[in-house]
């Protein structure tokens, strides 16, 4: 076997000549390593555009914070004043503004329908927070909140980021089995077109042994074949892929869930690796499988 | 050359050759005839180390087969040329490839063998038939094919299975008479066929010997040609 893969690679080597150019398991090869590269690229784009989309949703859950005051009347007001003098002293405040009641009727709108009132329906008084990137201390901001406004709750959205984040994290593992149950299938599949190829040229190897070919020269020219082949056909299927992948929802400029799943920056380098990682898998799954099989006869 | 003691070989329960003991010498002629089914293609390939016996010893080239590694025994097929009856061509492959094919699986420089190349066709008198692919050719140029392959790397020994099976009486004497000059050169010879028209040919050619195999039993048939 040559020692330098990229020779093996690039190199025309003597012993391709005594493989016949057809076959079905050059085909099979190629197409199913195509189709397995296709779902790894599009799987690896899917794990890395949650990974943005969970950024982007965490990150912007985790630069806000509701205050939440529940009074009547005057005490109202006062606490309310009381809590916004309270926020705009605190170190890593960036703004703090009250939702006022139109705005509250319009978010409610979509779950409790038209004709919402407040004589009706009492509604808390919402101060909507702006954190510095510097963070604030949260602790420290809640105890000065009871002692100015004691009806006054202070909510940082971490109830809400965690699941997004559980969510993202369990996405990005199934994402992980998918690619490593499709590399299990393109060893598989390599395998199998491997010992198709052996099989079907069964002749041809043994007249090469009867003329002195090592079981090495025998194999490279089936794991030379089948390795390139299976290098074209996931290229091809990367390729495909990401063009696929241009078609995604692009920017997050609304606040739907898909939105924002495109690669972008150094993420378009990864999918590059999948072809790579084939040619490898399939360089060292036909190479076992073609000396095991020539290893059974003298 | 070869040293066959207590030699077997079964197929499962069925055994083909039973405590074979035989003497090849280098440089000799030696045909194998025996009845269909008797054999002879079993014992031809356990001297070309296609098989290996499963009892008793083989000696070839001085060493004994059942010790020898992997890379022995492709070391050692190399100094055995082997014509077939069936051939056994690389079909994709013109003539000319097909006799440079045990030069690739050597390793050697195909280019530093193009004259060696053209003189073998010349010498099977297939000079014009050397882009020509197999499946092109007729019986008695295939088994010419066949010989000058199995010549190419210089061999010591030529072992033939039926080579003259497949063509006319004219032809088999122009291959008989490409074996009997390789054997002038030194070659050892061994050549199976049941044609004993072919057989008695060579009488005054060469000194040949004739080897029956019958019954799982090899043995030394009538005087020498």
């Amino acid at each position: 076997m040559s020692e330098n893969p990229l020779a093996f690679m690039m190199g025309g080597s003597p012993s391709d000549q005594i493989v016949p150019p057809k076959g079905n398991a050059t085909w099979l090869t190629g197409t199913a390593s195509g189709a397995m590269a296709f779902i790894a690229v599009f799987a690896l784009t899917l794990s890395l555009a949650l990974g943005h989309l969970a950024d982007y949703w965490s990150l912007d859950l985790a630069q806000s914070a509701t205050v939440q005051i529940v009074a009547e009347g005057e005490a109202l007001d006062l606490q309310t004043e009381a809590a916004l003098q309270v926020l705009r002293t605190t170190p890593g405040v960036a703004s703090a503004e009250i939702i006022s009641d139109a705005s509250q009727i319009e978010l409610l709108t979509p779950w409790l329908g038209e004709g919402i009132s407040t004589d009706t329906l009492p509604l808390p008084r919402l101060i909507n927070v702006q954190i510095a990137d510097t963070g604030l201390d949260g602790e420290s901001l809640l105890l000065r909140l009871k002692a100015e406004a004691p009806d006054a709750s202070y909510n940082d959205h971490s109830f809400w980021r965690a699941p997004i984040l559980e969510a993202s994290n369990r996405l990005r593992l199934m994402v992980a089995v998918s690619l490593g149950l499709t590399a299990l299938i393109t060893v598989i599949i390599v395998v199998l077109s491997a010992n198709t190829a052996l099989a079907s040229n069964q002749g041809i190897i043994r007249t090469l042994r009867l003329l002195g070919a090592r079981d090495s020269y025998i194999a490279q020219a089936f794991v030379r074949r089948i390795t390139l082949r299976a290098t074209f056909g996931a290229g091809v299927g990367m390729i495909l892929a990401l063009i696929a992948v241009l078609f995604f929802p692009s920017q997050p400029q609304t606040s739907g869930l898909l939105s924002g799943l495109e690669l972008r920056g150094l993420d378009w380098v990864y999918p590059l690796v999948v072809p790579v990682l084939v040619g490898i898998s399939a360089f060292v799954a036909s190479r076992m499988a073609a000396h095991y099989h020539l290893r059974r006869e003298i | 050359m070869i040293l066959l003691n207590n030699a077997g070989f079964s197929y499962g329960p069925r055994a083909i050759l039973e405590n074979v003991n035989q003497e090849l010498a280098a440089g000799s002629f030696h045909f194998l005839t025996g009845p269909s089914g008797a054999g002879k293609t079993t014992f031809l390939k356990m001297c070309y180390l296609s098989l290996m016996p499963d009892s008793g010893s083989l000696k070839i080239f001085d060493q004994e087969v059942s010790e020898l590694s992997r890379e022995q025994i492709t070391q050692m097929r190399r100094r055995v040329g082997v014509v077939h009856q069936d051939c056994q061509f690389l079909n994709h492959l013109t003539v000319r490839q097909n006799i440079a094919l045990p030069l690739l699986v050597a390793g050697k420089n195909i280019e530093d063998s193009m004259e060696n190349i053209e003189d073998l066709l010349a010498w099977v008198d297939m000079g014009d038939r050397a882009d020509a692919f197999p499946e092109e050719l007729s019986g008695g140029e295939r088994q010419r094919l066949a010989l000058a392959r199995a010549v190419i790397m210089d061999p010591e020994m030529i072992v033939a299975d039926e080579p003259t099976g497949n063509v006319d009486w004219e032809m088999g004497q122009r291959l008989l008479t490409l074996l009997v000059e390789l054997n002038k050169m030194g070659k050892t010879i061994l050549l199976a066929t049941h044609d004993l028209n072919l057989i008695r040919s060579i009488k005054g050619r060469v000194p040949a010997k004739v080897l029956r195999l019958k019954g799982g039993n090899l043995s030394l048939a009538g005087a020498q040609l």
